[in-house]
Formats: structure tokens, C-alpha cells, sequence
């Protein structure tokens, strides 16, 4: 519906427009001062070379990596059973996956630990133990991407044709619906990647380094450095935003992606 | 289907149960409301109001803000801003937490951005006047910053539904364009803004890192109390922190609950 350029109409696009950029701006001269007119790029060389943004950059990377296997291994199987043979059950998967949306992550870590607080070292003791709940929170996401990309495939006949050439389960999953709706699987696991790797809620109660901690940590020791990470960090989600558009556009459907640690 | 249902049941299922019963348990396997009857005293009521107050301000704030911004991309401008304005918001809404507070620490902190041109340019010393980035309203304006973008991609589909021919229709008999705003499009836009207000509202309820990030988790709101409560910084029961988190469960499904009515009204105009 336009209707045309109007003075207020402009004034606030303007507002938001300034209200995005000014803040990264700010953050990009900050992240090259060095003491008062004077700039330079050495913030951006010390955090590449400190061994612990290595580190820990690693360990998110790597539970993110492990968060996008175990979800799609779990969702997967279950969004495909739901649209072809249980439909009844649709209901039911629906509501337990939007369920995360009324369990926020700090009441989730509590009651993670309520229950698995006594659980055997290596279970509790390793930052693996993050997977379980990250699992959780980008489930919304990835079932939601999953359905969609399901809704736009006809997985009934692929289902019947790959059977009736001698396919079994795992083959026709594996290798005829996966295909078909990697758009929507590559889509979801982005999104989880950005939602892992700025995860700061149950990692931090939990005591481990990832990187959103370490983050937190040279912000409260570091100013400069921080400000540099922070721009690492925005251009991370930025890419991987890019990636989920230009992969939503090949999907044909618009959906909202809305994850991240507040 | 059994392992989704088992892993669902495991990590969060059971967790959640375990909140909602350990909130009523004491130590020695009681039946208890003590610990219920805590939140509602002192610094944990303080903490509830606070992080009440917060989300409502900057769901407020945050939705009219995107509303007017929505509606000028959709209605007015060229016509590259919309895209543009979509991708920006996306990208924006997830970028949230620690990154978030140091990039409002560089543009509004004591050396921060704005704040030194503001000195050096009109003589005018924010921190001089009583603002602080670290206070309700600094934590306010670091909120917006992705409530803005989540209120822009929630509306705009709402905005599109409006049709052209009912401002005309209205125009023909002669309604003015404040008319016009008070008779048509308000009471079709009313639900949408208020269940788009409604979820910006959860959304800034269960903030922590953004916060923490700000405030080296000074601040007192429910999340930080819980945190602090499962890292041992204060000496209490875990079942406060359970309490708490029943207490947060409790305020998201009863916005929740909102959200659906209103999405339900929404249904009658707007598809």
C-alpha cells in the first residue's frame, strides 16, 4: 500500500536509520583508538593473537557444530514422520517445539541443574553438557525452517518412488528428502550457528568458556579490544543473516528468523 | 518420533517440572510455600517490577518506534528501503547480548562516541546532567536497539494487509486523514500492535546477557537474581532460584496467552 513521500514518513525512517548505524559506527571508531585523535588497527591484532579468543572461538564453534548434527538428527526424522504418516500427531510436536518460547534459557539452566546437578562428571563436568539445552533453544527454529521447507516439497510420491526402486527408511531419508529440503536444513543451521555462538546465558551460570564469555570477560578488563570483538561478532551474524535470506529466497517462502541471546 | 520424544522429555520436559515442583519443596522433601511467598518480598519483588517495568517501557517504546518506522518503509520512500529495512532488521533482532552492551558502551558510555561529540560540539556533558548508560534509561535505550528490529519484521506483514481502497473508500466520503486513522485503520491495526507489543514484551523479560554485559550484572532484574543465585554468588536455597524461575514462567505464559487471543482478533481483518 504506498501512498507516497510524506515529511513525518521520511523523519522517521531517518530516526530508525540513525538509530541502526550510529551505534556501529561508534563502535568502529572505538574499536581503532588509540589515545585522543590518534588511531590505529593493534586492537584488532591483539585479540587475533590471544591464544584464548582462539580457544574459546573454538569451543563455540564446535558446539555449534555439534548443536546443528544433534538437532537435525532429531528433527529431521520427525518433521518427515509428522507430514507423512502421523499428521495426528502434528499437534502435539507443534506445541512441544514453540514450548522453548515460555522456558527462556536462565529458567531452562535451572532446571537442567535441578535434575542433572548430581550427574555423572562426564556428563556435567565437559562444555558438551551446553549441547543438551542448546538443542532446546534453537529447536523452535530449525522445526519451524524444517516444516516450511517439507510444506513446499511433495515427499509423499519422492517417498513411494524411492521405495518402490528398493530404498529403505534411512536411504530415502538420507538420500531423496534431504536433498530435497536442504534450503530449509542449511537455513535452520545457520541460524543456529549465530544463536550458539552468542549464547551467553547457560554458559555463563555454568561456568564454561565460550565465546560470548571471553567476550564478556576482555569487555570488563579491555575497552578497545572489546569493541573490536564486537564487530567480529556482528559481522558473524551478519554473513550468516545474508546466508539465510539468500537461502530463504531460493525457498520462495518469507518467514521471520528471530534467535539470539538477548 | 521416540528419540524427539525422549530428548524433548529429558532436557525439557523434565527439567521444567523439576522448577515447578522443587519451588514448592524445602530441603528436607516438604511441601512448602516459603519459598513462593519470598518472591514476593524485598529485593526479589523489587527484581520482578524492575524487569516488568523494563519490558514494558521498551516494548512500548520499541513498538510504537517500529510501527512508525514500518509503516513509512511500506507506504513511502524509494523503493529499495524496504528490503534494505527487512535484511537490516533481521540481522539487528539477533544481534543482541554481550556484543550489544559494548556497542552502546562505545556510542553512549563515559568515552563513548555520542557522548564525547555531544561535549565537544555543544558544551553538553550527559553524565554531568545524571544520565548514565548503566541506569534504567540507558538500559532502556540498549534494549531498543533490538526491540526496533523485531517490531519492524513483526508489522510490516500487518501493514501490508491494510488495503489502499479503504483509505480511498474513506477519503470519498470526505473523512479527514485523522478520521480516517480513528475509525479504520487503528481499530484494524489495534490487535496486530498489541500482539507484536505483547511478544517484544517476552522478549525483553528474558534478557540476561545484555544486561549482565551492561551492568557487570549489578542490575537488579529476575534474570540476574537467578543467575546469581545458581553461581552461589549470594547464600541462598536453590529453590529460590526455582521460585524465580516459576515466577518468570508464570509472566511469559500469561503474555503468551495474551499473544494468542490477540492474534486471534487479528484474524478478522488482516490475513
Amino acid at each position: 500500500m504506498r501512498r507516497g513521500r510524506s515529511f513525518w514518513g521520511s523523519f522517521w525512517l531517518l530516526l530508525g536509520v540513525l538509530y541502526f548505524t550510529v551505534p556501529l559506527l561508534a563502535t568502529a571508531e572505538f574499536s581503532l583508538r588509540a589515545g585522543p585523535g590518534r588511531y590505529t588497527f593493534s586492537s584488532y591484532l591483539t585479540i587475533l593473537e590471544d591464544p584464548q579468543f582462539r580457544a574459546s572461538f573454538q569451543l563455540s564453534l564446535g558446539l555449534a557444530l555439534e548443536t546443528i548434527v544433534l538437532t537435525l538428527a532429531l528433527l529431521v526424522p520427525t518433521a518427515y514422520w509428522v507430514h507423512l504418516r502421523l499428521p495426528r500427531l502434528r499437534p502435539v510436536v507443534d506445541f512441544l517445539s514453540i514450548l522453548p518460547f515460555v522456558v527462556p534459557p536462565i529458567v531452562l539452566v535451572v532446571g537442567l541443574l535441578a535434575v542433572y546437578r548430581g550427574a555423572p562428571e562426564f556428563f556435567i563436568g565437559t562444555p558438551q553438557v551446553l549441547v543438551a539445552g542448546y538443542v532446546i533453544l534453537t529447536m523452535p527454529y530449525v522445526y519451524r525452517s524444517l516444516d516450511v521447507g517439507l510444506r513446499a516439497v511433495d515427499i509423499r510420491t519422492l517417498t513411494e518412488a524411492a521405495q518402490s526402486l528398493g530404498a529403505n527408511w534411512r536411504q530415502v531419508l538420507l538420500w531423496v528428502i534431504l536433498p530435497n529440503i536442504r534450503a530449509a536444513v542449511l537455513s535452520g543451521g545457520l541460524l543456529t550457528l549465530t544463536i550458539v555462538m552468542g549464547e551467553f546465558t547457560m554458559a555463563n551460570v555454568m561456568l564454561f568458556y565460550t565465546f560470548p564469555v571471553y567476550m564478556n570477560y576482555i569487555g570488563e578488563t579491555h575497552a578497545t579490544p572489546a569493541a573490536a570483538l564486537t564487530l567480529i561478532s556482528f559481522t558473524i551474524t551478519w554473513a550468516a543473516m545474508l546466508g539465510i535470506l539468500f537461502l530463504e529466497r531460493q525457498l520462495g517462502g518469507r518467514q521471520v528468523q528471530i534467535g539470539g541471546a538477548r | 518420533m521416540v528419540p524427539f520424544f525422549a530428548y524433548v522429555g529429558a532436557f525439557l520436559l523434565l527439567p521444567s517440572a523439576a522448577v515447578l515442583v522443587g519451588a514448592f519443596r524445602d530441603p528436607e522433601g516438604h511441601w512448602t510455600l516459603r519459598y513462593i511467598a519470598a518472591i514476593f518480598e524485598g529485593q526479589y519483588l523489587r527484581a520482578f517490577l524492575n524487569s516488568v517495568e523494563i519490558s514494558a517501557v521498551t516494548a512500548l517504546g520499541g513498538g510504537i518506534f517500529g510501527f512508525l518506522v514500518a509503516y513509512a518503509a511500506v507506504t513511502g520512500g524509494p523503493r529499495w528501503v524496504r528490503p534494505a529495512l527487512t535484511t537490516f532488521s533481521g540481522v539487528a533482532a539477533n544481534f543482541a547480548g554481550v556484543p550489544l552492551a559494548f556497542a552502546f558502551i562505545a556510542t553512549l558510555g563515559t568515552t563513548g562516541l555520542i557522548t564525547q561529540l555531544l561535549r565537544s560540539l555543544f558544551g553538553l556533558d550527559l553524565y554531568a546532567h545524571g544520565f548514565t548508560l548503566f541506569s534504567f534509561t540507558g538500559l532502556s535505550l540498549t534494549y531498543l536497539y533490538f526491540q526496533l528490529p523485531l517490531m519492524i519484521l513483526i508489522i510490516t506483514p500487518a501493514i501490508d494487509g491494510m488495503r489502499r481502497e479503504w483509505w480511498e473508500a474513506a477519503a470519498n466520503l470526505g473523512a479527514t486523514d485523522l478520521q480516517y486513522w480513528r475509525y479504520i485503520g487503528l481499530p484494524v491495526l489495534l490487535p496486530s500492535l498489541l500482539g507484536a507489543m505483547v511478544l517484544l514484551f517476552g522478549n525483553a523479560f528474558a534478557a540476561y546477557a545484555t544486561p549482565y554485559a551492561l551492568t557487570s550484572g549489578v542490575v537488579n532484574l529476575v534474570t540476574m537474581q537467578i543467575g546469581n543465585v545458581l553461581q552461589g554468588n549470594v547464600l541462598s536455597d536453590p529453590q529460590l532460584g526455582q521460585a524465580l524461575a516459576v515466577g518468570m514462567i508464570v509472566v511469559i505464559s500469561f503474555s503468551m496467552s495474551l499473544y494468542t487471543f490477540l492474534q486471534r482478533r487479528t484474524a478478522r481483518w488482516l490475513r
